[in-house]
Parts: structure tokens; sequence; C-alpha cells
């Protein structure tokens, strides 16, 4: 009985005529070959190279890993139910603890005691939300307050009187965390054999679709610093531990039903502070990532409300790992697209394009379902954003700044149905009481 | 019962600031300063009359923000939207009010009202939002924070809003308000009671309408239907519904109020300092009301002696460059002070919870003695 699948689920996906695969990992790759295929188009029709070049997803990638660890972060704390609001704070530590280790130290040091200084904002939401009950909200709203008064105080003290360091600015840090890049593909070290790059040369070659796609790939897998590996590897661990692992389940059921849990013998108490605590320090190591690879040194105000994004690439993830990933890749890319927009070939413009295309197609398809009022709204905000890209020479970079917020706020808006939060979350809860 | 009440009213705040202080002091042993010459220089600069001025000049909008975000608060309804709320209505209002020219007395009313209508609607739309879709106002107003400042920029940028009469003025700004929007400060009122000011110390006409908005908040909340029905939908939300009050409603009444007195925040600035509305204009203000609500429990009078702790701290750690100590231990105890005070308070409401099912089980008890030995 409690085992049995419900019919309508299999029955579902084999009902439709184009079924997705059950696997997941086919199913991500499905997805961003779908993508690839759609930016190469693009490209073709606008001829903004910059689209689909390595450069252009290499940069997107250095700038996804803050928000995605940010937005693992906010998962492994709202899977035991617990709702963080503090990611921000958290980061803020994090490029702390990674600017002073890392000068001191070390890049590897600054990575661990990035994770170890978020970790300790982690507790302390932890202090104040699991064992004293205090609301979510309210807690992380005094730790993002908290968290650069802190640092400041401490960039105060240690980076004051170090080379290049100010209170606002740590000194430079000279080690990184090493690079990789994929043997035999992009050039890569096999065992002290320098291998060529058939990619970027492939990519050279403005093939459609075959370029395109080795551009994206080499620009995912060359030069990589090790630290945005270790970030990326987090996302299949994540999902191993919290959906394969028996203490995955534990931490899970704590966010559903930590009642049900309790009554089983799980420790709720110690798992909500080990899953906050994780939380802290992945926001921590997020945190981390902008000082070591991007900014090479502790600069005040560097993680620029990039919590608040990974909380974002949260909620357009649906709490799972995968979604995080797609949602902090998505806003990653608008901001490299962003850096690299120049008059001209402005690749922004180029994706304004296809908003409007995709949302004539919305449009069109709820014309057809006889959904009048939302393909009126679709196909008036498609002529709308269509006269723009007719207009516009370039974007404000202010319309990129807002994206992750606006597709975030969208999502909140349209598929508010398909989200699924955990279901005890934010719910203070004490042993022996039920309320 | 009393004793109780006083001692949570008086002593918890108090037990809250003395763990701001001792977190504090470690913090400085730790990074090797003697805590001791911190809070002497802190008192000592905080303790002359133009720093007590500026602590009070301050205070005013972190009170109207915190008003702002106790009357969610009062429902339990989280609006962290108070930050982009009143910096969506400031540059309205600096944009709309350097376009009329009113008397005096029409001219101020006016751009507090613009400011008011535009925090307002700004605000109504997580309310809306929440309502119609079911989307979390905390979320929603975290992602209209952002996407507020992003617009406020762009429209600064845009030659529509931006007053540039030189080319070559690099800092976007909006025109500066004319000379009958700006508000009279109280010197010349208050030195006719005898009180002199030292030179060049204002105290700003914004006070009084704190003040103002600080009654109309009392007797929102306490006095009138509204109020009733708010207090009742945060304490209990399924009596509240049982007795005919619409949550609908009420999420986005209350919604459009805060935004209202959100739009008032930047009005002090607008109206008694910088008359007009450019990159330097102040941010934050909506976090910290968020603080001071917090600290001050959602009431007009804790509120208003909150906001004064929290921007007396901040005017007193100037003193601390005197002694080479980093002004940011003002930063830590702020928070510090924020985290234990909602941490005291809940452990107060757990223990007041636990007397009065201890004093209800002893009456039951008591009856139940007087009815079997009757």
């Amino acid at each position: 009985m409690t085992a049995t699948v419900p019919p309508e689920t299999t029955n579902r996906a084999a009902g439709r005529r184009f079924a997705l695969p059950e696997s997941a990992a086919l199913r991500w790759m499905i997805y961003a070959g779908g993508f690839v295929v759609v930016l190469s188009v693009l490209r073709v029709v606008t001829g903004v190279n910059d689209l689909t070049a390595g450069g252009t997803f290499s940069a997107a990638l250095l700038l996804a890993v803050p928000i995605l660890l940010a937005g693992l972060g906010g998962l492994f704390a709202e899977r035991v139910g617990v709702i963080n609001i503090g990611l921000e704070g958290m980061m803020v530590l994090g490029t702390f603890g990674a600017g002073w280790a890392g000068y001191e130290y070390g890049a590897w040091w600054g990575v661990i005691c990035a994770c170890l200084f978020g970790a300790l904002g982690g507790l302390l939401h932890a202090v104040a939300t699991v064992t004293f009950g205090v609301d979510h909200i309210i807690s992380g709203v005094a730790i993002n307050i908290i968290a650069p008064g802190v640092v400041r105080f401490l960039a105060a003290i240690v980076f004051v009187g170090t080379s290049g360091g100010a209170i606002t600015q740590g000194p430079r840090i000279s080690s990184n965390t090493g690079q990789f890049s994929l043997p035999l593909l992009s050039g890569g070290n096999l065992f002290g054999w320098n291998t060529p790059d058939p990619l970027q040369r492939i990519a050279n070659k403005e093939w459609f679709l075959v370029s395109d796609l080795c551009g994206v790939v080499h620009g995912l897998t060359n030069g990589v610093a090790m630290y945005t590996v270790l970030a990326v590897l987090l996302v299949p661990a994540s999902a191993y531990v919290l959906w394969r692992t028996p203490f995955g389940l534990r931490l899970r059921s704590i966010g559903e039903k930590p009642e049900a849990a309790d009554s089983l013998g799980v420790n709720v108490y110690l798992m909500k502070y080990l899953g906050v605590a994780i939380s802290g320090g992945l926001a921590g190591l997020g945190g981390g990532i902008l000082v070591i690879e991007n900014g090479r040194r502790f600069n005040e105000g560097q993680t620029a409300n990039r919590g608040f994004i990974g909380l974002a690439a949260l909620i357009f993830g649906n709490w799972r790992p995968g979604g995080i990933a797609s949602g902090a890749g998505l806003f990653g890319f608008a901001e490299a697209l962003r850096l690299r927009s120049s008059p001209g070939a402005d690749s922004v413009l180029a994706v304004i394009l296809l908003a409007t295309v995709l949302l004539a197609l919305v449009s069109l398809n709820a014309l057809r379902t006889r959904k009048y009022v939302a393909a009126a709204i679709s196909g008036a905000v498609a002529i709308v954003i269509g006269v723009y890209y007719w207009q516009a020479e370039v974007v404000p970079t202010e319309f990129q700044f807002m994206t992750p917020y606006v597709a975030t706020l969208l999502v909140l808006i349209f598929a508010s149905k398909r989200l699924r939060p955990p279901a005890a979350e934010g719910k203070p809860w004490r042993k022996g009481q039920t309320t | 019962m009393n004793r109780r009440k006083l001692i949570e009213l008086v002593g918890a705040p108090f037990a809250a600031f003395g763990v701001a202080v001792v977190v504090s002091s470690i913090v400085l042993v730790l990074a090797g300063y003697n805590p001791l010459d911190a809070f002497d220089a802190m008192w000592s600069h905080i303790n002359g009359t133009d720093a007590l001025i500026d602590a009070i000049n301050d205070a005013a909008p972190y009170y109207v923000s915190g008003l702002a975000a106790a009357i969610g608060f009062k429902m339990g309804l989280f609006n962290i939207g108070v930050e982009g709320q009143y910096r969506m209505a400031a540059f309205w209002a600096a944009v709309i009010g350097a376009k009329v020219s009113l008397p005096a007395v029409l001219h101020v009313p006016f751009i507090l009202i613009v400011a008011m209508l535009v925090g307002g609607a700004w605000a109504s739309v997580p309310g809306v939002l929440a309502v119609k879709r079911n989307v979390n106002v905390v979320i929603s107003t975290i992602m209209l924070n952002s996407i507020t400042v992003a617009l406020v920029a762009l429209w600064l940028k845009d030659s529509h809003f931006r007053y540039r009469p030189n080319p070559a003025d690099l800092v976007p700004k909006t025109k500066t308000l004319d000379r009958s929007a700006w508000m009279p400060d109280l010197n010349a009122a208050i030195e006719k009671i005898g009180f002199h000011f030292p030179a060049n110390t204002r105290l700003h006409g914004y006070l009084v309408l704190a003040a103002v908005i600080g009654a109309v908040f009392y007797v929102l909340v306490w006095r009138t239907r509204f109020g009733f029905d708010l207090r009742m939908s945060g304490a209990n939300p399924s009596a509240a519904r049982a007795s005919g009050v619409n949550p609908n409603r009420m999420i986005v009444m209350t919604m459009l109020m805060s935004g209202a007195l959100a739009g008032l925040v930047g009005m002090g600035q607008m109206l008694s300092e910088g008359h007009l509305f450019g990159d330097q204009f102040p941010t934050g203000l909506g976090f910290a009301g968020i603080a001071v609500a917090l600290l001050g429990r959602n009431h007009p009078a804790g509120i208003a002696f909150a906001a004064f702790v929290w921007s007396a701290l901040e005017t007193a750690s100037i003193g601390l460059s005197n002694v080479e100590i980093p002004q940011e231990i003002a930063k830590i105890m702020q928070g510090t002070l924020l985290l234990s005070a909602v941490v005291v308070y809940e452990i107060i409401k757990r223990q007041s919870a636990a007397a009065t099912l201890r004093a209800a089980a002893e009456t039951t008890r008591a009856k139940a003695l007087e009815v079997s030995t009757a």
C-alpha cells in the first residue's frame, strides 16, 4: 500500500506524445542541448557571435558558481525546514574567511576558511531559530545586519597595514586553486602530455551548431578553476546526499514532517543544526569563490546581493539541485552577456529578440487553447519588446541586473502551482509540542 | 502578573543590551583592545549636545521605517520591502516635487502625499500578488527591492528625470526642490523656551512629522476597528477569519499602509537635508527599520526608544576614532543587540505562556477541589 506508485504518474509520461526520458541526467542533457540549439540559431539570425563564444560561457560559469553555491546553501536549510534569508550575510562572512586565510596561508586554506566562516553564520542562525524558536525571517535579517559589521571590524584589524590592504579591501591573494582543462578535448594535461585542443579548432570554423556546441563545451571545460570544479561537483553530490542516503532522507523528512521523523527516533534538533550549518558553509564557499577566483582579493560589498539571487535560484529551481544549477546558470549567463555586450553586437539585444519570439509562441498557444486573456497579455508584451528590439541600440545594464529577480517573480506568479517547497518550511518546532 | 509585565517591558531590553555589551567586550578583548576605553570614548562623544542632536535627527527616519515594518509585523506579515519602497517613493517625490511650484504650506504636504501614494502603490504589488497568486510576501519583497534599485538607477540616468545643467556633471541627480518645499528646522521654536543650540546644529522639522506619524500609528493600531482586526489577524488568524475578517483584504490594506509609511522614510533626507534624489541618497534605512521594529516590539514608544539607541550607537562610534578602535564595533553591538533582544523576547514569551498554563491549571484544580468538597 505505502510503496505503490500512483498509476497516473506512470501513465502520464506514456500518454504524452513527446515523453521525456525517465533518467534525470538524460533529461538535463536534452534541456542543455536544446538551449545550445536555440542559441546557435539566434547567433546565425542576429550575427552576434558572442552568444556561443567560449569566452561567454567561461565567464558565465564563473559568475554562476557563487549563485549556485548560495542556492545549494539555501537548499540544505530549507530541506530541514529552516528559511535562510541570511544567505547573503553568510556569503559575506565567507568572503572574509577566504580573503584572510587565502592571503595568509594560500588559496586552498582560503576555501576551507570561507566554508568555516559561513558555517559559523549558519550555526548562529541555527541557535536562534532551532534552539530559541526565533522567527526564521527575523534571524536571517539580523544575520544580514551583523555579518557586514563583523567583517568590517575584522577587516579593520587584519587588513589595514598589509600591502594593498585597507578596511574595504584585502591584500591580493597570490595563489589560486589551480586550473583544469579537459584532456584530449580541450587541451588538458594527461600524465604530463599536453593533449591537443580539437574543440577550440572546430569552434573557430563557425560551422552552424557544430562550432557552437564545441565553443560552449570548450568554454566550460578549458582552464576552469579547481574551485569551480569543486562547486559544480557539489550539485550531484548534494542530490546524492539528499536523495540517496539515509542521512539525506532524515534531513528531508524534517523539512516535510518533523513530528513523524521525531517519532521514528530521528534527532530533529541535531539534523536541523547540521542542515543549517551545511547551508552556511555552502553560502560561505560561494562568497569565497568571489574572493579567490573572481576578485583575487577581498572587497567590501563583493557579494552584491548574490545571496538573494541564490535564494531566487532556489525557488526558480523548485528546491532541487538540478533546478538550482539551471537557475544559477541562466542568471550567470545573463550577467556574462552584460559584461561582454558592446554597441552594435549587443548579445543582450539578441536575447531580447528570442524573448519576443518565445512570447509570441506562448501567445499563439494560448489563443489555440482559448485562453484569450493570457494570449492578449503575452501578445502585447511580445509587441512591446519587439518594438524595443527594433529601436534600441544598447540595452541598459540595469535590465540585466534585474533579470534574476524578474525571472523569479515571474516563476512565482505564473508557475507557483508547480513549485513545491518543503511542507514544514518556516515553522518553528519544539519536541513534544504539536502546533 | 503586573510585576511580570514590568520585568518584561524594562528588563528584557536591558538584558539584551547587557548581552550586546558583553559580546562586543569579548570581541574587543580578543582583538587586543580595552573595552573600557572603547565605551568611555563612545560615551564621551555622545555626551555632547551636538552629537546628541545628530543622534536625534538620525533616529527619526529609523523610527518611521520601524513603524512601516511594525504595521506588517502586527499581523504577521513580513514586509522586507520597506527598503525598496522608500527608495521608489523618494525618487518620485523628488521628481514630481521639483516639477510643481506651490506655496510652502502646500508644497511640503504635496510631496509627502506623493511619497505616501508611490510607496503604498509599490507595496501593494507584493500584497496583490500574495492574494491573487499566492506569492510569498517575503520573497517577492526581496526581489522587488533589487528591482527597485535597478529601476531607480535606470530612471536617474534618463534625461527626463536627471537634472544636468552642466554636461560635465557626472553624478546623476534630480533637480533640487524649491525653497518652499524645505521643512523648517525646530531651532527657532525651541530657542524660545530657553534652550540654546551650539553653532551649526539644526534639529530637523522632520522630527515633528515622525512624532505625528507615531501618534497616528498608535491610534490606528490600538483604537480603531482596522487596528483590532490587524492585531487579531496577527495573534490568531483562524479566529480573525471566523469573526468575519477578510484575510485577503487585510493583507492588501496592511501592505498599502506599510508602503505609505515607508514612503515617508526618505522624506527626512528629502525635505530637511539634501532636497534632491541622487546617487548618494541613503540606503539601508529599510533594513534598519526592521531591526528597530523588532527591538521596540512593534510598539510606537518602544520603536522610538529603539530608534534612538540604534542611531546613538552609530553617532557614539565616531568617538572611537580618537582612541584608534575600529568604529565597526558599533555595528557588532547593533547586531548582537538585535539578535539577543529577539531571543530574550522569545524566551519571555515561552515563559509567560507556561505561566498562563500553570495558572489555568491551578484555577481548575482549585475549582475541582471546591466542587468535590461541597
